[in-house]
């Protein structure tokens, strides 16, 4: 059963096409990964189906309702919430204020959210920052308050952008172990990434984009072995030398 | 609606534009270089002022004849300017570097306060009187020197910015602060030598005012508002568009004169500005950023 | 905490009893450092909280004085029922500016400009009434009585304006603490970060905005029946948009006891150099110092000088509890 499907998604820039006729769905449950060279148009799909940028044609369903046209806040408000390629968070106030900010848009009380908000913090391994400063924070930390942020406005479906990118090897591993105890949680995950680790070790299905089309969709194995994708990442050359 | 009138207001505007447009070019090139709104524009215009009006006073020597000094006089001033305070602030964000500039403002207004006294001065200079006619249009000497000095002085900064090494050093830095940076060119040099010509461009503009205008202290708000208006009509950071901005700002003032009494003139001025930020706020010359 | 809860009563004490020693004239000073205080606190609201700079508050300070001295003038209504009067006008062109600002795009120095602007055509447009003095302004009879909102001495206006103050401590405190106040930090922080949160950024703008300019304009009514006279170049002039700022600015921009502390400070000194000073003939050079301050706390000290109240309170306020 997909819970969020995109339609024929076309975004343009002046004479540049960004994102051409791309449809997909995202199972859920499910964690999809959206992966593409650099410049492939995936921060733009991102920014089209979380209502910062509005596509030129095309649809984005999240369970049933039409998404196209809304304002972001009113899409995280229907249950998709998204994190930023480069993080932003609040950063002159503390982690705790930070998340509960998140959770301020479903909870209703101010003490619900600090509550939810705690438990959050817990959740994704910020205890011993609650009352520190956001900007103090080195970046792994900002990605998990980036992540517990979005979590906190009890999403069902999760848009994290290259949330891993900047992470030593550890950093990232912690990293795959919570976004599978999330996506345990029943939150359905898209995911933008570089770090194949990561892609291969959480993905259950990868779509790759090039140009703003799909080049290739399949199992992350699958994917990687596909000719076209090899291409688009390293080029004609590395193709004919392989033979 | 008398024609007659009507042409004797546009042309005054016109002229009075040249001036406007001065003024202007001093800000859009402070904040072509380094971003900065500087708040303080109309303050410094009345220094300018008051220095020409002093060297009047004292020397005997006439505004125009002085122009290059007082220029110079606030060159420097620009500069200390600069390199004390909005050096110091130019990677704040936007909106908070007002406040700096505000207040700087505030301490030249009371500045001359202090010094001068709240009356207003005027210089009897040799031209203040004077007038002349074409058919039926009366025009003052006094407001044509002005204008076409205005003139010249805008060419002259063109000029020098577009064939001189400075002026290309500051239309790379405007351009492209880090790319500058990379290629050598001492950016905080060049960050001062902008603002310190911007304060100079304004300064000229305010001495070819003087005699048209009484000088007070506190008239350097409604200059820095002015300047404002038509740096934004005109497009920020566009040096051509601040020419043209003040002449259609200095016609539209004073043929509004026409259907509201003069003191509501600035309300003529407020409103265009408001239409043109809502409409086109990249200004009439300015490109889509 | 509970310390702290006690010293600020112990403040609050001190100042209720002070007009039992203090002369009329230095209450007077008191009822300026107080009236600042709260009229920059309603500022700290868009701008300190919100992060929307607005240097044409001044506006809602003449609109709050020229409505209900207007209502009061034609109708003989109280001006403790005019201001409320007063404050909703003020809300609602706040409202109007807000509409310019937050939806159609104005931001940033455009926003600052837009503020100035209406400040200036409304000075502009009320100096051609009529009804409303033009250009020699209004004077007020002297009537006192509590209904009229004016009183002999200083005594009442210092309780009034102590009160004014206390009231936008709690109501900003309270802002602060809700979820409200959050979203407009939010929104200072970083807007799109909290668009992507679910926060309705254009509604949150718009409630700061309102409330700030309807808290301002309360103090408009006040100062109108405080000074007995009514201008629009003071009540509507940059001179007021600047001077109601830059207590919010020295003491802490979005800070509780910001606009408190810089009162404090600001307040007093410009009395004491324009009494001063002005005799000897140096007029203006409270505003020298005024800026000068200005200019060196925003550079050296931008947190503001409460940075400094708190760590030298420290030792005095730390808890035994915690």
């Amino acid at each position: 059963m997909s819970i969020l499907s995109a339609d024929n998604l076309t975004k343009n820039f002046g004479g540049l096409m960004a994102v051409g006729n791309l449809s997909f769905e995202l199972e859920m449950g499910e964690i999809l990964a959206l992966i593409g060279p650099n410049g492939a148009g995936k921060t733009t799909v991102f920014n089209c189906l979380s209502g910062f940028l509005t596509p030129d044609e095309g649809d984005v369903i999240l369970e049933g309702k039409a998404l196209v046209g809304l304002q972001p806040f009113q899409i995280c408000q229907l249950g998709m919430a998204r994190t930023f390629q480069i993080v932003k968070p609040f950063p002159t106030i503390s982690v705790l204020d930070n998340v509960m900010v998140g959770a301020l848009s479903k909870e209703k009380s101010t003490a619900d959210a600090k509550k939810k908000s705690l438990e959050i913090i817990e959740f994704t391994g910020l205890s011993s920052m609650t009352d520190k400063e956001a900007q103090g924070l080195p970046l792994p930390l900002r990605k998990r308050l980036e992540l517990a942020r979005a979590l906190a406005t009890q999403p069902k479906v999760l848009l994290l952008d290259e949330v891993m990118a900047g992470l030593n090897p550890t950093e990232v591993d912690e990293l795959i172990a919570l976004l599978k105890e999330v996506n345990r949680q029943e939150i359905s995950i898209l995911l933008i990434e570089h770090v194949m680790r990561g892609v291969m070790a959480l993905s259950q299905r990868v779509i790759v984009i090039n140009y703003g089309v799909r080049i290739a969709e399949g199992t992350p194995e699958e994917v990687v072995q596909d000719k076209e994708v090899i291409e688009a990442y390293l080029g004609k050359e590395f193709l004919s030398a392989q033979g | 609606m008398d024609s007659t009138l009507a042409l004797q207001l546009t042309i005054q505007g016109i002229l009075l534009g040249g001036i406007y447009g001065l003024i202007a070019l001093g800000l859009s090139l402070i904040f072509g270089v380094m971003g900065v709104i500087n708040f303080a524009h109309g303050q410094m215009m009345v220094m300018a002022m008051y220095v020409s009006y002093w060297i009047f006073v004292l020397l005997g020597i006439d505004p125009y004849l002085s122009l290059v000094i007082v220029a110079a006089v606030i060159f420097v001033l620009g500069y200390v300017v600069q390199s004390s305070l909005v050096n110091r602030i130019l990677d704040y964000p936007e909106a908070i570097q007002v406040l700096p500039l505000v207040s700087l403002g505030l301490v030249l207004e009371n500045c001359a306060l202090l010094f001068w006294g709240p009356d207003h001065r005027s210089p009897q200079t040799a031209l203040s009187l004077k007038t002349f006619w074409i058919g039926s249009v009366m025009i003052d000497v006094s407001r044509l020197i002005a204008f076409v000095l205005a003139i010249v002085i805008t060419i002259l900064i063109f000029v020098f910015l577009k064939k001189s090494n400075i002026g290309k050093c500051i239309r790379a830095a405007a351009d492209n602060r880090t790319g500058a940076i990379l290629v050598g060119i001492n950016v905080d040099r060049i960050n001062n030598t902008s603002f310190a010509l911007g304060a100079a461009t304004t300064a000229a503009a305010g001495v070819l005012l003087l005699p048209l205008m009484p000088v007070s202290p506190h008239i350097g708000h409604d200059f820095t508002l002015t300047a404002f208006i038509v740096v934004i009509l005109g497009g920020m950071g566009n040096l051509m568009g601040a020419l043209v901005g003040g002449l259609i700002l200095g016609v539209a003032e004073s043929t509004s004169t026409l259907f509201l009494p003069a003191t509501l003139k600035q309300v003529v001025s407020f409103s265009i500005l408001i239409i043109i930020m809502l409409f086109r706020p990249q200004g009439l010359f300015g490109g889509k950023k | 905490m509970i310390r702290f809860y006690l010293f600020l009563a112990i403040i609050f004490a001190v100042l209720l009893l002070l007009p039992l020693f203090l002369d009329n004239y230095i209450l007077g000073i008191f009822v300026m450092i107080f009236y600042w205080a709260y009229v920059g606190q309603a500022w700290n609201v868009l701008t300190g909280y919100t992060g929307h700079i607005s240097l044409g508050h001044a506006l809602y300070i003449g609109i709050g004085a020229y409505a209900t001295t207007y209502l009061a003038l034609t109708f003989g209504l109280s001006p403790w029922i005019g201001m409320f009067f007063g404050g909703l006008i003020a809300a609602a062109i706040a409202f109007f500016l807000g509409f310019l600002g937050f939806r159609f795009g104005l931001r940033g120095v455009y926003f600052v400009i837009t503020t100035i602007a209406f400040a200036e055509i409304t000075r502009l447009i009320v100096s051609h009434i009529e009804a409303l003095g033009s250009f020699t302004g209004i004077f007020l009879d002297f009537n006192p009585s509590f209904w009229n909102f004016q009183f002999r001495g200083n005594q009442p206006y210092y309780y009034i304006s102590l009160g004014f103050m206390v009231v936008s401590l709690v109501v900003v405190r309270l802002l602060e603490t809700s979820k409200v106040g959050r979203f407009m930090v939010a929104i200072r922080e970083d807007e799109e970060a909290a668009q992507a949160l679910g926060v309705n950024t254009f509604k949150y703008n718009m409630i700061a905005i309102a409330i700030s300019a309807f808290m301002t304009s309360l103090a408009g009514a006040f100062y109108a029946n405080y000074i007995f006279y009514l201008h629009p170049n003071t009540l509507f002039g940059m001179s007021t948009s600047i001077e109601l700022i830059l207590r919010p600015i020295v003491g802490g921009l979005g800070t509780l006891f910001g606009p408190v502390i810089g009162s404090f400070i600001l307040t007093p000194l410009s009395e004491i150099s324009r009494a001063y000073f002005a005799k000897g003939g140096l007029e203006g050079l409270h505003l020298i110092l005024y800026g000068v301050l200005a200019i060196l706390v925003v550079i050296f000290m931008p947190k503001g000088i409460i940075v400094y109240v708190k760590k030298l309170l420290a030792p005095i306020l730390k808890s035994k509890i915690t």
